[in-house]
């Protein structure tokens, strides 16, 4: 079991002052290389000895990480701006208010203002069985503790399971996802331009990641194009205390009208897998389609066909029918709860 | 650097998890040096196989022209076997070697068709085919003795030829066994810890301990598969065995191949009548 103590073991701490500093430190450094980023999840795998890395690439001072800039093709908000700045952000406030909800609702203003966006959709997930230090898949075991007929698996998978029913707590990540973000990943090799939806990987493909950053790998920004830029927004995010918490669930959607007619719409649910998923079934569902309770009642449904729940979390099945259903309609669901 | 992975259950006891990866590349290696140093030897340092004993001439011309070796049923398991064992290799490592694809349930799904594919193997040799003639015999080891001695430059008479197998074929047929029934039962085990829809899950059907070590018997029989697939590929290939995989193939060999390597007293063919063309029965 973890215990959390005052001192972490020692490591040796490297500051580099630019990105190509830093992708030579962690390319020296290989898999013995740890990332800190804003330090909220990093600390706490830190002090809690679970994960004793040689060497931390602190990437606070490099300055051409940060920030966030306009570019002809929409926005570049630097992997080490933090999440109040993405928050309070005019343009992303308004252009992309789906990004600066989600980011809203990440846990605490103190961790706003330390949290970085390029951390919170890196983090690692909260599984407690794997941030125990227990030696499940995720840890390179070979069992699952939550999915077992005891573990206490409320906040677990419903989609996607595959061995490990750890699940991503990032909040921006499905807002990212539907504002069709691109990530920027650099390494030795070169610069590599990825899709949110796939910066993420399932057990499936990597069960012990949940992204596909390999040592040496560095995510440097995330760009939003204009697709997007004023569209519909929804985002929800559930969780057990409204003051601080990781999501139950949240979902996120963007969408074009014409009218009350659905053109075009990209939805993303985080909280029922290991990576966000993007709902794409779904959002070819509606298109087309009148922005209604119908539509949205049929998006449930379709959302959350195949889902398996474990012996404790099977609420979440309703609950992101409901959510995404309400993504759908719920600007309409609002003014009809108000009147 | 061990050759096992240990870890602490959450009830503090150690426990092995799994065989440290890096004998994957030891396998591969060892497989590899294995064919390079055999095909060095036989090309320069092995001596012209001899024989005790000749072949009747009567025999000879009444044996068939193409000699059956293994019949269709026999063919179809060993091929449908060795997809399935390729199949098994690739999924289970290649995602260690860095190339990450959803492999779980194309691994168990070929493990299923491995298994099959033995039980078939088990009752069709049991029950229809010559069982002994793949088990090492008394012949076997005399002849194993001899040709030592010969080798080392000691007295010792000639070995006779081989019966349907020789004595390597049937050594590395042993070898697969034990690996291949080690693969087989405890991955059929470890099923019971994925999702199949087949097997009912189940991790606790076993404590930690004993998975630890079902985890490291999988895992080292299955890396020992990657030097033995290699080395039974590289003698696929060989020129001088390019008989038997023809067999493996089609079905039978040359008369003259079987002559020559093997002994019609140990591997009996019927004779034909002179008049009669054809294959003779396969095994």
């Amino acid at each position: 079991m973890a215990v959390i103590r005052d001192v972490m073991p020692a490591f040796q701490l490297l500051q580099p002052a630019s990105i190509a500093e830093a992708q030579r430190l962690l390319e020296q450094h290989g898999s013995d290389g740890w990332v800190l980023a804003g330090g909220l999840d990093s600390f706490d795998w830190l002090k809690d000895r679970i994960k004793k890395p040689n060497t931390v690439v602190d990437l606070s001072g490099i300055e051409e990480l940060k920030g966030i800039r306009e570019t002809g093709d929409g926005l570049e908000i630097g992997a080490m701006t933090t999440l109040a700045e993405v928050v309070q952000h005019p343009v992303i406030k308004s252009k992309y208010s789906l990004l600066s909800q989600s980011a809203a609702l990440v846990a605490s203003p103190q961790i706003r203002n330390q949290g970085t966006i390029g951390g919170n959709v890196s983090q690692d997930t909260r599984c407690w069985y794997y941030r125990a230090g227990w030696p499940c898949y995720r840890a390179g075991g070979n069992i699952c503790y939550a999915d077992t007929p005891v573990g206490r698996n409320r906040e677990h998978a419903i989609l996607q399971a595959e061995r490990c029913v750890a699940v991503n707590p990032s909040d921006t990540a499905p807002a990212l996802i539907a504002l069709d973000a691109k990530f920027i990943v650099r390494n030795r090799k070169g610069e590599r331009i990825v899709d949110a939806e796939d910066y993420f990987v399932g057990p499936d493909i990597d069960i012990t990641r949940l992204n596909i950053l390999q040592p040496g790998d560095l995510l440097t920004a995330i760009r939003i194009p204009k697709t997007w830029a004023g569209a519909q927004f929804y985002f929800e995010k559930v969780r057990d205390r409204n003051v601080w918490d990781f999501p139950l669930m949240n979902v996120a959607s963007a969408m074009l009208l014409s009218g009350d007619t659905i053109q075009s719409a990209r939805i993303a649910v985080n909280g029922a897998a290991a990576r966000p998923l993007r709902l794409k079934t779904v959002e070819d569902a509606i298109r087309g389609k009148q922005q209604n309770a119908d539509t949205g009642e049929m998006a449930g449904k379709l959302a959350v066909e195949g889902a398996v729940p474990l012996q404790f979390n099977a609420y979440k099945i309703p609950l992101m029918r409901n959510l995404v259903k309400r993504s759908i309609t719920g600007m309409q669901q609002e003014a009809a709860w108000a009147s | 650097m061990g050759f096992l992975e240990w870890a602490t259950s959450p009830w503090g006891q150690r426990v092995p998890i799994h065989i440290a990866w890096f004998l994957i590349w030891v396998s591969l290696i060892a497989g590899l040096v294995f064919l390079i140093v055999h095909a060095i030897y036989v090309r320069y340092f092995a001596k012209e196989k001899e024989f005790v004993g000749t072949v009747l001439p009567d025999l000879a011309a009444r044996l068939p022209e193409k000699i059956a070796r293994h019949s269709l049923a026999a063919r179809l398991f060993h091929w449908i076997m060795a997809v399935a064992m390729l199949a098994l290799l690739f999924t289970a490592f290649l995602p260690k070697a860095g190339i990450q694809f959803d492999w779980v349930t194309y691994h168990w799904i070929a493990g299923l068709v491995l298994t099959a594919s033995i039980l078939f193997h088990i009752v069709h040799a049991s029950f229809f085919l010559d069982f002994w003639s793949i088990w090492p015999d008394k012949i076997d080891m005399q002849d194993s003795g001899k040709r030592i001695l010969r080798f080392f430059g000691k007295p010792a008479a000639l070995p006779r030829r081989s019966g349907k197998y020789p004595l390597d074929n049937k050594l590395y047929h042993g070898v697969i066994v034990l690996c291949g029934l080690a693969v087989i039962v405890t991955g059929i085990f470890m099923m019971f810890r994925v999702r199949t829809g087949i097997l009912p899950r189940n991790p606790y059907l076993f404590g930690d301990m004993t998975w630890g070590l079902m985890y490291v018997l999988h895992g080292l029989a299955g890396v020992g598969l990657i030097a033995l697939i290699i080395v039974h590929i590289y003698f696929a290939v060989r020129p001088e065995k390019l008989p038997i995989t023809y067999a493996m193939i089609f079905g039978s060999m040359r008369r003259d191949f079987y002559l020559q390597e093997h002994d019609p007293e140990r591997w009996v063919v019927n004779p034909l009548p002179h008049e009669q063309k054809g294959m003779a029965d396969a095994d």
